[in-house]
């Protein structure tokens, strides 16, 4: 005989715990109250009170001083300045970077090691000790300044010195964004492209690049985002000649020096603006790049 | 049938649904003290789930769990004394083997805590119950997976538990490890003489291992029983389907004769009447010359199989693998051939 | 320059990209880092010593350190707290949080200054308050640590929430079953599990902090000796053209990076087990 499983006559058992707020999955570890308190206080206090004053302060103005402050030719140049300079940047970054990754994954030579612990320098470097440092560097009369200004090149005091900065500041976030994926790329995928009749340089063109493109993408972003905010390694190279080499980031701390909040608070409003919507659009497209990329 | 004197372990109606989707629907089973207990089932059919209730890692939303009549669902984990095995083990990277055998006792309040040469000597009994006696100072990352396995066994053991609970104790072992761990983990149960409920998806280690087998699919529990009861007689098709291999025919029965095909022959005491199912074993089948008694069939294919014979044939328009043992063929048998075939213990369901 | 390919492939092309990278790196990383000692010991090392030595300086040192003192320890805190909710539980609007936690990343070191000026600035939210009760917290020591907080926020939790995301919460309840607390756990089982990447991500945010240039330069006024950090010291004399003495206290923050990215290196190679996996190299 088997004791096949009659259905109980069962009383109906009142639920053991009422049913718990529908935002949260039951889970019995402990401490979730505590810790999410002091996570949300925190981030209420240092990221959502400033960030939400950053966003009401400009409208003081009205609608039309906004237009007003961001369309001014001064503050304009200097948007244009900022986001076509960390653009530049960004995409100089692209084959510096995969130059860079690239050696560093498939090399073996001595100073490797070094090499690539020194690719994280921009992220220690304090960002005034890299500005003075770049300046002193790329000066007309300095080591390298004095080698470009022979071929008739101004590098420090110039856009070219901005871009410069901006190039060592985002130089890291390319380099690591793509390194782990070099890496990791299968071998094997690389052989079977050799096995199917592929040069080097089909190999790397039509199987390598792809595999990197959405790890190339985030990396140019982040540096793209950096770039645009810059302020310490950029503001001594830059000669902040308004008009000219006048980065944004220095606009907002001379509106504030003429106690300007609001105009200063756009800018700052629209640099984040730009910024946050640049990084959701390169987002979007890397999301597009990774479905297309699943194996 | 289990008494309700020594009864360990009562579950009633427990129901738990993960949004809209039901993971246990009213579920009730008991298991005696010391009982060996496997919950077998597919992917998704609950069997994990309900261990965790057991654990008190969920919470059912209806039912009621009793160990030793006390209300065990009023229990927080940490209060229940319940040796968890987990299916990938969750030992403590961090620490040694033996560290993580006495974790359970070390955080004990100081009042109940053993003394640290207690501990010692405890840790070192389980190292050499669980046959790992010099591997007390190695960390997790430096044993095999079944080390690991019994390092898990062995944490377990050190709170003294209750009830011992295993997901999948073999799930990520191979097949090598596994056959030899499932006979050493049953003298080991008998031995420790603790309620043990493990989870399983495998029927073999089921039915060899446990004492009753309780068949959940789709959160429902179809059948319990003992290993070779549930095998003889399995309640459902899918419980026939899930515990081996099958071959299944239709049929009709009146009154208490069956026919399947162009067959007459004796239907079970109690079987439903009607359209019904016939499932067999495909080694289950006697065969006979082409004018004796059984179905009619024709041999396509014979292939030798190391000790087994796998025989393809059209068996009232229906392709079945049957399957005889070696190495001489049954008499008759033969690719081209037509013989009759006659499952000896059919099983008759109602057509669904 | 010997090389060792890692497989006989572009032998030709291997040398040329090495030397190429070495370039890159040189002019770009390399040589600002040399120039910054060679220039701070340009007129040899007296008055590189004298240039630490002053008031200013040592003032800088100190303010500098307290910030790093304060800031540090609040955003290891947080980071725990929120590496614990996100990567042991799952709630609705936890990509969301992840996301807000990242923003500050997105944001210019100036606006993270600008924005404490516009709630307690001369002519911000809480400034005529602040005024009436005479509490000082822009061009202040306050100001400094809140501009610091902002722009090093997110560093410890980014480290652990990829680091225990991975690590799942397997270990904690096994641990609960076997009759530990909750703070046992944590003590126990967790802190253990993560003290490595909780270090690596304090390393970072220590650097960030002490380094930090664009927030504080907003908020602090550049008071010599009272509200000037390291950085902001540095700026100071760079633009008196006091060369050594600039390039002198910026060698005391290269040092602080370099020794920064040895221990981070070392993390990375020691404990690569120990950290999320984005960091092993």
């Amino acid at each position: 005989m088997t004791d096949r499983a009659v259905p109980n006559p069962i009383v109906r058992v009142a639920p053991y715990r009422a049913r718990r707020s529908r935002w949260k999955e039951p889970s019995i570890l402990p401490g979730f109250p505590l810790a999410m308190g002091i996570t949300l206080t925190y981030l209420g206090l240092i990221v959502i009170v400033p960030l939400t004053m950053l966003m009401l302060r400009p409208w003081e103005l009205g609608l039309d001083g906004v237009i007003g402050v961001l369309t001014d030719e001064r503050v304009a140049a200097a948007l244009k300045l900022s986001f076509g300079l960390s653009f530049l940047a960004a995409l100089a970054n692209a084959p510096l970077g995969l130059l860079i990754a690239w050696t560093l994954t498939r090399y073996r030579f001595p100073g490797r090691r070094l090499l690539d612990a020194l690719v994280d320098l921009p992220f220690a470097l304090p960002t005034a000790v890299a500005g003075i440092a770049l300046t002193a560097l790329y000066a007309p009369n300095g080591p390298l300044g004095i080698w470009a200004a022979k071929i008739g090149l101004k590098t420090a005091y110039s856009p070219l010195g901005i871009f410069i900065a901006l190039v060592f500041i985002g130089l890291p976030f390319v380099v690591r964004s793509i390194q782990p994926v070099l890496e990791d790329l299968d071998h094997e995928v690389e052989e079977a492209a050799q096995t199917l009749g592929a040069s080097d340089f089909q190999r790397v063109w039509r199987v390598v690049i792809p595999a990197i493109t959405p790890a190339m993408i985030s990396g140019l972003s982040l540096a793209f985002a950096r770039a645009v905010g810059e302020y310490g390694s950029v503001i001594f190279i830059a000669g902040n000649l308004p008009m000219k080499t006048e980065i944004a980031p220095l606009l907002i701390v001379i509106k504030l020096e003429q106690f300007d909040y609001a105009a200063a608070s756009a800018i700052g409003a629209a640099m984040l603006a730009v910024a946050f919507g640049s990084l959701i659009v390169l987002n979007v497209i890397q999301m597009r790049f990774a479905r297309k990329g699943r194996v | 049938m289990a008494g309700s004197t020594d009864l360990a372990l009562e579950i009633r109606g427990i129901s738990k649904a993960y949004g809209r989707f039901p993971a246990l629907k009213n579920v009730s089973l008991q298991a005696k003290e010391k009982e060996f207990l496997a919950l077998l089932g597919p992917s998704g059919s609950g069997k994990t789930t309900l261990l965790r209730v057991l654990a008190g890692l969920e919470h059912p939303d209806e039912g009621e769990v009793r160990f030793g009549g006390e209300d065990f669902l009023a229990l927080p984990v940490r209060r229940r004394k319940v040796g968890m095995v987990f299916q990938h083990y969750a030992l403590f990277r961090h620490m040694t083997v033996a560290q993580n055998i006495a974790f359970g006792l070390t955080v004990r309040k100081a009042s109940e805590r053993p003394s640290k040469s207690e501990i010692t000597d405890r840790v070192a009994d389980l190292l050499s119950l669980v046959q790992l006696d010099d591997l007390g100072k190695r960390y997790p990352s430096q044993l095999s997976g079944g080390q690991r396995q019994r390092v898990a066994l062995a944490r377990a053991l050190a709170i003294e538990p209750k009830m011992l609970l295993l997901d999948e104790p073999f799930g990520a072992l191979d097949a090598q490890v596994r056959r030899e761990l499932r006979r050493w983990l049953r003298e080991l149960h008998d031995r420790a003489g603790v309620t043990t409920v493990f989870v399983t998806h495998d029927q073999e280690e089921a039915l060899d291992l446990a004492d009753r087998v309780a068949i959940l699919s789709e959160g429902e529990l179809i059948q319990l029983g003992a290993p070779n009861a549930v095998y003889e007689a399995p309640a459902t098709p899918f419980v026939f389907d899930f515990l081996g291999a099958a071959c299944r025919m239709p049929g009709t029965v009146v009154g208490d004769r069956l026919t399947i095909g162009d067959w007459e022959t004796q239907a079970s005491k109690g079987a439903p009447q009607g359209v019904v199912e016939v499932f067999f074993r495909p080694d289950e089948v006697a065969f006979a010359p082409a004018d004796g008694a059984g179905l009619a069939a024709e041999i396509r294919a014979v292939a030798q199989r190391g000790p087994d014979v796998r025989i393809e044939a059209m068996v009232n328009g229906q392709l079945l693998e049957l399957q005889a043992h070696g190495p001489t063929l049954p008499i008759g048998v033969g690719e081209g051939l037509s013989v009759r075939i006659r499952p000896m213990r059919p099983q008759v369901y109602a057509a669904s | 320059m010997s090389l060792v390919l890692e497989r006989p492939r572009m032998p030709g092309i291997a040398p040329l990209l090495v030397l190429a990278s070495v370039l890159v790196m040189a002019s770009l990383v390399i040589l600002p880092l040399v120039l910054v000692f060679h220039d701070a010991l340009a007129k040899g090392l007296p008055p590189f010593l004298a240039a630490l030595r002053e008031p200013d300086a040592i003032a800088a040192i100190k303010l500098t350190l307290l910030v790093a003192a304060i800031a540090v320890p609040l955003n290891a805190v947080f980071g725990v707290a929120a590496a614990w909710c996100i990567a042991k539980f799952d709630f609705r609007g936890r990509s969301f949080l992840l996301t807000l936690i990242d923003l500050p990343f997105s944001i210019s070191p100036v606006v993270s200054g600008l924005v404490w000026v516009l709630l307690f600035g001369a002519q911000g939210l809480f400034g005529g308050f602040l005024a009436e009760h005479d509490i000082k917290i822009i061009f202040a020591v306050p100001g400094l640590v809140l501009a610091t907080v902002l722009v090093t926020f997110p560093f410890v939790a980014r480290e652990l929430i990829p680091l225990m995301q991975e690590q799942g919460a397997d270990e904690e309840i096994a641990a609960l079953t076997l009759g530990a607390s909750g703070f046992t756990v944590f003590r126990r089982v967790t802190l253990p599990n993560i003290q490595w990447a909780l270090l690596y991500g304090v390393l970072l945010c220590n650097a960030r902090a002490m380094g930090e240039f664009g927030a504080v330069s907003v908020v602090s006024g550049h008071i010599r000796g009272l509200t000037n950090t390291l950085p902001l010291h540095v700026e100071v004399l760079y633009n008196d053209y006091d060369a050594v003495g600039a390039f002198a206290a910026a060698s005391l923050l290269a040092g602080l990076g370099i020794v920064t990215l040895v221990l981070k290196t070392a993390l990375e190679w020691r404990h690569a087990g120990d950290l999320a996996s984005g960091r092993k190299h």
